[in-house]
């Protein structure tokens, strides 16, 4: 009688808990990949309401801190391009909603009208350690719409939202075969064009007060020209990363290049227009636009001092979704070295995706979002012990 | 003079073995790498001796090294046998055509391209044998290929024959599920397929009993029939099914069928395998498994799990595994054992999966799988563990010739990929049309 009086009382307490970020926990780790500063060796990592308390080597554990103990700690590892969310695990009609083939440039499309945050392979990338994901609109339309950054956590897409409109989605080279415009290259560009033209036009009429009438799409274009978003341009062939360049110092707009895969002819290229790379995952199928992909170009243009980060990018059939987890591996072991891989996962995502200020890197004040592992990170027989984001475990 | 004298009578010697037809070549030692023979223990500081492609030695230090051998100082190295891939479709073959929806006839051995690049990818991975099949959007879409990745003209070349008189060379390929569901003459639901696949079977039954009947009487034999003969192959044991299916009633529906033809089957992909893996092992059936790294993509890959090999390991059931090339890459088949590690199956049978399981499935254990005396010289020297991220395959030997080597820059682009490494033509995409 006495024991069910105490489960009774237990289960309400136990239930609430479940609610309140403001754990206290302590992380111990054997070795502490901070990204600020060299790893730390029988390093801990202090948590308090929901954010980084402390660092460091020599950390008395306060009283009350919940403690967990790991070989490897990391910041929660970021995916910098993703469809999760978007195109469902299942791969039917119903839950693929990352293209949408109806027109060829839809810029107004909102990912956040579109993200289902239930999703099982938002789930699976949580699992792996993936705490941030930059998802939205996929390759395959000349423009497909907006991206977003979002927690692999939360039921709804305003819990798990981090930025509601980050880039925009464009494609150079083949598009989607439903997709009937444009028919080839030239066409494409030349389509494009005279659609960032006309949102010059637009936004020269809007200020002159000549029209007041409201384009979404154009209106997320005119943001685009002015910097607020940036344009993610996926391109594969050195043909195409060429013209997203020429298209780049023509309208002037902040530029990220996607998937890349011949980037490796273009080194200065890219380095001079200063325009960081998300690269293709690193054993993308080497068919196709990216039948030239190299399993070295994510150390190539690391090397080269251009800003890299990595994605699980888009699959059309099995499997559903890759995991920059296992990407970052490979590159890792193609010339990038684990230490490199470990920071384009983390903080140099972080900073791509304009986003360091809360995560990628374990310090005092950012986000507590962190990856423990049993083993190097890297290593396939590796895995993912626990997983914490805003300093709750989610795994 | 002396020394011109044993020249003159070595020269003879060595004209001697030549007309003879004896001549041996020279032997190779590989000295000093850690050798993982699959069977048995890991040998640290090992020798391995191979001559004329067949495997002469394989021990410790103390092994005796011929005096004119060639030797290899690999140490640090790994060397462990050549890795052996049961579903693969590498090649730029095909299968059965739309006109039907079995083609028991058909052989992918017509269109096989031995120049293809896709050949030097899997030889890159490590892969030195490998079953090549037709797709899966077909209840039956032909017979498959055994090669040996030897560097080819012609794919009699590359052919590993199964019988003395040279006539099989692979298994056929079998799939349930929805892959082969479609429009007629495709069957349109799994009742279907079964009731398909029984008939055809029965009438291999019936024209096998009239060729025993026959007892070889030639005027009683019945007529040459293309798809009877390759079927009366499968129920006399000769040729082996290898069976698509995920789910796990289709699972089961696949292990029922061999049961009531009694034919031999290889159970392939089997992503709910963990759902039904004691069910398996009552069987007796072997099953190879795939490597995803999520789950879905299509409605039977739902509940795929990585798991799938401790839990068949746990079952006793023997596991093997693929790449199913383009579905996963020849170059990272190791990755998938090493996989299967992270999920919890041992060391052993993971390692045992992508060699000699797979060589049992396709009955050239006797050949290839482990590092053994007599065996043929299918090797690998790895840069390190075969299931770390960072290990490389550094060279692939088969049947004692190099195949791959990552030292050198023509080779290794096969490894890494690059511009123009792979040509288009390589490029296998009928799983956008429902191949898999």
């Amino acid at each position: 009688m006495k024991t069910l009086r105490l489960i009774l009382v237990l289960i309400p307490a136990l239930l609430l808990s479940g609610y309140v970020a403001e754990a206290q926990i302590a992380i111990k780790g054997e070795t502490v990949y901070t990204m600020a500063g060299n790893p730390i060796q029988n390093g801990v990592v202090l948590v308090k309401d929901g954010k980084i308390e402390r660092v460091g080597a020599n950390i008395q554990i306060p009283n009350g801190y919940e403690v967990y103990e790991a070989k490897v700690v990391t910041p929660g590892l970021i995916d910098a391009h993703s469809v999760v969310g978007l195109a469902g695990y299942m791969n039917q009609p119903h839950d693929q909603d990352q293209l949408e083939t109806s027109s060829a440039m839809q810029p107004e499309l909102r990912a956040i009208d579109a993200y289902n945050a239930r999703e099982v392979l938002v789930e699976h990338l949580k699992n792996h350690g993936i705490t941030t994901v930059h998802t939205g609109h996929g390759p395959g339309a000349l423009i497909s719409g907006q991206t977003m950054i979002v927690k692999t956590t939360g039921q709804t897409v305003d819990e798990a939202l981090v930025d509601s409109v980050t880039m925009v989605a464009f494609t150079l080279g083949s598009l989607n075969r439903n997709i009937t415009r444009p028919g080839n290259r030239s066409k494409a560009i030349a389509m494009l064009r005279q659609e960032l033209i006309k949102a010059q036009t637009y936004a020269q009429k809007r200020a002159s007060g000549e029209n007041n009438s409201t384009d979404l799409g154009m209106e997320t274009l005119v943001d685009l020209l002015d910097g607020k978003v940036r344009a993610l341009i996926t391109a594969h062939t050195a043909t195409d990363i060429m013209t997203a360049l020429r298209l780049q110092r023509e309208f002037n707009f902040p530029l990220v290049l996607d998937g890349a895969s011949e980037a490796y002819l273009l080194v200065d290229e890219i380095k001079a227009a200063k325009v960081p790379v998300i690269i293709h995952p690193t054993m993308i199928r080497p068919g196709g636009e990216a039948r030239n992909a190299s399993m070295e170009t994510a150390a190539v243009l690391y090397k080269a001092g251009i800003p890299i980060a990595f994605q699980s990018g888009y699959e059309g059939y099995v499997p559903k979704t890759r995991v920059v987890l296992y990407e970052a591996g490979v590159a890792a072991a193609n010339g990038l070295g684990s230490q490199a891989a470990l920071e384009v996962l983390t903080i140099d995502a972080a900073r791509l995706l304009g986003i360091d200020k809360n995560v990628g890197s374990l310090e005092a004040g950012k986000d507590a979002d962190i990856a423990l592992f049993d083993g190097d990170p890297l290593e396939y027989i590796t895995n993912v012990s626990h997983v914490f984001i805003d300093g709750v475990k989610v795994k | 003079m002396k020394s011109f004298h044993s020249l003159l009578i070595g020269s003879a010697l060595i004209m001697i073995f030549s007309l003879s037809g004896f001549a041996q070549s020279t032997p190779q030692v590989f000295r000093g790498a850690q050798i993982i023979p699959i069977k048995g223990a890991p040998i640290e500081n090992g020798v391995l001796v191979v001559q004329d492609g067949k495997i002469t030695a394989v021990g410790d230090a103390n092994t005796r090294i011929p005096r004119n051998a060639d030797v290899h100082d690999v140490s640090g190295k790994v060397i462990m046998p050549g890795l052996v891939d049961t579903h693969s479709h590498i090649g730029e073959g095909s299968g059965g055509d739309r006109s039907a929806a079995m083609h028991p006839d058909v052989r992918i051995m017509d269109t096989i391209n031995p120049r293809s690049t896709s050949f030097n990818k899997a030889r890159a991975g490590g892969i030195t044998s490998v079953n090549v099949m037709p797709g899966s959007g077909h209840l039956l879409s032909g017979q498959t290929v055994y090669l040996k990745l030897r560097e080819a003209n012609t794919v009699e070349d590359m052919l590993i024959y199964l019988d003395k008189d040279k006539t099989i060379y692979g298994g056929i390929k079998m799939a349930n599920g929805t892959n082969p569901i479609g429009n007629s003459p495709f069957p349109g639901t799994r009742a279907k397929s079964a009731a398909m696949v029984r008939a055809l079977f029965v009438k291999a039954q019936q024209y096998k009993a009239k060729i025993d009947e026959a007892k070889g009487d030639e005027s009683k034999m019945p007529a040459r029939d293309l798809q009877m003969e390759a079927l009366v192959e499968v129920l006399e044991g000769k040729r082996t099914v290898h069976h698509h299916t995920h789910r796990h009633d289709d699972i089961l529906t696949a292990i029922r069928l061999s049961q009531e033809f009694g034919y031999k089957v290889v159970l392939q992909h089997v992503s709910e395998a963990w759902k039904v893996a004691d069910e398996i092992a009552a069987a007796g059936l072997p099953a190879s498994i795939i490597t995803l790294d999520s789950h879905g993509g299509k409605l039977e890959t739902l509940d795929i799990s990585n798991g799938n090999g401790a839990a068949l390991e746990k079952a006793g059931v023997l596991v093997g595994m693929h790449t199913d090339d383009g579905i996963t890459d020849s170059r990272l088949f190791l990755r998938s054992a090493a996989m299967a590690v992270r999920e919890g199956m041992s060391r052993q049978k993971a390692l045992e999966s992508v060699t000699i399981a797979n060589a049992i499935m396709m009955d050239i254990d006797d050949r290839v799988g482990t590092l053994e005396r007599g065996k043929d010289a299918d090797f690998l020297i790895l840069t390190g563990d075969p299931l770390s991220v960072y290990t490389h395959v550094e060279q692939t030997w088969i049947e004692g010739k190099k195949v791959f080597d990552r030292n050198n820059e023509d080779h290794k682009k096969y490894a890494t990929g690059g511009y123009d490494v792979f040509r288009a033509a390589a490029m296998h995409t009928h799983h956008e049309e429902g191949g898999h």
